[in-house]
């Protein structure tokens, strides 16, 4: 048995990796709220819409509501296995210590791109909105987005390298402005306070469903970016005070608040904007909240939503270099990958040196893709995950059933979440192939390849025994 | 299972496996790119010339809308007309159904052979 205390506030919860300079345990429920919210909210403020261009605003709808589904089932899995496997690297390392190593070498890259990617998403956003103020307040030429997209990065970067409390505290306070934005723009459009603008009859006449039900089906691939992200809040678990209350509390409070949030996203877009314009996020509709708000015609209100969104692609893209660099870190740990990454800076106490070296990689994304190539490898990167998940907590209760470990949540209606999960990862799967199907298979190409690269050259540097750092007894059938 | 020790990595062999993932990351997004295979293939089916709102199918709320958005039909006209094609060949499909099966079963089964080692050298054989 590994002597192992996850609460510890000197070690850093990693058994034989622990080390007098750990990562520092300062965070609250409400912290865990604004990781999982503070990364996703973003979603509400662009990248859903590409869904109405696939399938119509009613697709989107319903893709909202199962992708709804598809999330709850994520929660309530995860919650239960991070509040046992409480450690830097979240589903990584839940991997590490019920599938096996290379699925955790895969799950912990899946991390790693699926924020990079939002990471690089946020800063595209951040700059087309920097042009937009230019132009609203008069500048004739077009604004040079890229120095804009450079700074947002350097910027985030530079404030996760000096500390999680400040930068999990910034994000709370942004996210809820982001949040509240949100709920001002549905009371002031809507009708329930005031004169409202919603035009859902109107608007829809003649383009209900505008592919039919495949469309449907196609819209669930960007009905993952309503929630995309949320799972992050895992990533905190060697930094909170209490991970076994703290985690499943900020984890499901997260994606009831998304759930509302992009219900009322939804339905104040839609009844505002033509679902041709709304649907596409390139030429079209890259911000649809700001631009309904620009519709209401209240000065007010296209402040709000503007700092509202730029405020929540900050939130964003400082949560995914948060939790990107902590899987990078984790891996870099373990000898997953070189060992150089998994330092802890000594007055900081962050791991300095994956931050650094994922700010490049967010870049090449950010300067060099267009924005539905960028979110399409993010949200793939977040399926092969979440497909993931259903396999872990079904092998999680066999190896480990549930009277034989302390677990801090137990997630009711076993193994039905899990065979939802995996059946709506499925139909996800063939939503990206409509359309998508060439990035679908070079992005698992990839995986492949980087599989068979890690099983027989990597994983000679990796200590065996010592991967398995809970106190956990002997797994069953073993 | 005896004790297994790994080998020190050197600096320059820990930098050539960064580089590696490094190009097969922005590979796996740019390639396709570069190839011009990559998705998004929405198209204009059936132009129109000298476009009108009730030529692109709108009714006058809708095209109030685009004119308060500050489009006019003409510029309006590849917004409102581009579509995807969602049309596509069952080996189309029955080979993405098996590169993810296959993808799976390969992580599963080397993952499988490698979490018998860590077990077995964290626990003791049986």
């Amino acid at each position: 048995m590994t002597d192992v205390d996850i609460t510890s506030k000197t070690m850093d919860g990693m058994g034989p990796h622990g080390t007098k300079v750990g990562l520092l345990r300062v965070l609250g429920p409400a912290h865990v709220w604004a990781l999982g919210v503070g990364i996703v909210l973003v979603g509400e403020y662009m990248g859903w819409n590409f869904a109405v261009g696939k399938g119509g605003a009613y697709a989107a709808l319903i893709a909202c509501w199962f992708a709804g589904i598809l999330y709850t089932c994520v929660a309530m899995i995860d919650s239960e296995v991070t509040s046992t496997v409480a450690s830097a690297g979240g589903q990584y390392t839940q991997a590490k210590h019920i599938v096996g190593p290379l699925m955790a070498f895969n799950v912990g890259l899946y991390l790693v791109f699926a924020y990079t990617m939002l990471e690089a998403a946020n800063a595209i956003t951040a700059g087309y909105l920097f042009s937009v103020v230019a132009t609203m307040s008069g500048h004739e030429a077009a604004l040079d987005q890229r120095p804009f997209i450079i700074l947002v990065i350097m910027f985030l970067a530079w404030l996760n390298y000096r500390g999680v409390l400040a930068t999990l505290t910034f994000n709370l306070v942004i996210t809820a402005i982001a949040f509240v934005a949100i709920l001002v723009l549905f009371l002031a459009t809507s009708g329930v306070v005031g004169g409202g603008i919603m035009e859902h009859a109107a608007l829809f006449e003649g383009h209900e469903m505008p592919y039919g039900w495949i469309g449907v089906l196609a819209a669930m691939h960007f009905g993952l970016w309503y929630y995309l992200g949320i799972e992050g809040t895992t990533q905190a678990a060697e930094e909170v005070r209490s991970p076994a209350r703290a985690l499943p509390f900020g984890t499901l409070a997260g994606i009831m608040t998304l759930l509302i949030a992009a219900t009322l996203t939804w339905y104040v877009c839609s009844g505002a904007l033509p679902w041709e314009f709304l649907g596409d996020g390139v030429n079209g509709s890259v911000a649809p909240l700001f631009d309904t708000a620009r519709l209401s015609g209240s000065n007010a209100l296209i402040w709000l939503l503007g700092i509202g969104t730029l405020f929540a692609t900050l939130a964003s893209a400082n949560g995914c270099i948060n939790d990107a660099s902590r899987a990078w870190f984790a891996m870099g740990r373990d000898k997953y990958l070189p060992g150089w990454f998994g330092a802890v800076h000594p007055k900081y106490r962050t791991p300095y040196r994956a931050i650094v070296f994922l700010v490049p990689i967010a870049l090449i994304f950010a300067l060099g893709a267009p924005l539905d190539q960028v979110i399409t490898f993010s949200i793939l990167s977040g399926l092969l995950g979440y497909t993931f998940m259903p396999l872990n907590i079904i092998m999680f209760r066999k190896k480990w059933p549930l009277n034989s470990i302390k677990r801090g949540y137990e997630h009711p209606f076993h193994p039905l979440p899990a065979i939802t999960l995996l059946t709506l990862c499925a139909v996800t799967f063939f939503a990206v192939f409509l359309g998508y199907g060439t990035q679908l298979v070079a992005m698992i190409g990839f995986y492949i390849v980087v599989s068979l690269w890690f099983h027989f050259w990597r994983y000679r540097f990796v200590n065996r025994g010592a991967q398995f750092t809970m106190p956990w007894p002997k797994p069953q059938g073993y | 299972m005896a004790h297994y020790d790994p080998p020190k990595q050197g600096k320059a062999s820990q930098l050539i496996d960064v580089v590696v993932l490094v190009v097969l990351t922005v590979g796996a997004l740019f390639v396709p790119l570069w190839l011009g295979m990559a998705g998004a293939a929405k198209s204009v089916a059936t132009p129109v010339e000298n476009p009108t709102w009730e030529a692109l199918g709108q009714t006058p709320a809708q095209a109030a809308k685009y004119e308060a958005l500050g489009y006019d039909p003409a510029s309006a006209h590849d917004l409102i007309l581009a579509r995807f094609d969602y049309s596509f060949s069952f080996g189309a499909l029955l080979t993405m159904i098996a590169v993810i099966l296959l993808y799976y079963f390969l992580i599963l089964r080397f993952s499988e052979v490698e979490y018998r080692e860590v077990i077995s050298e964290k626990f003791g054989d049986k």
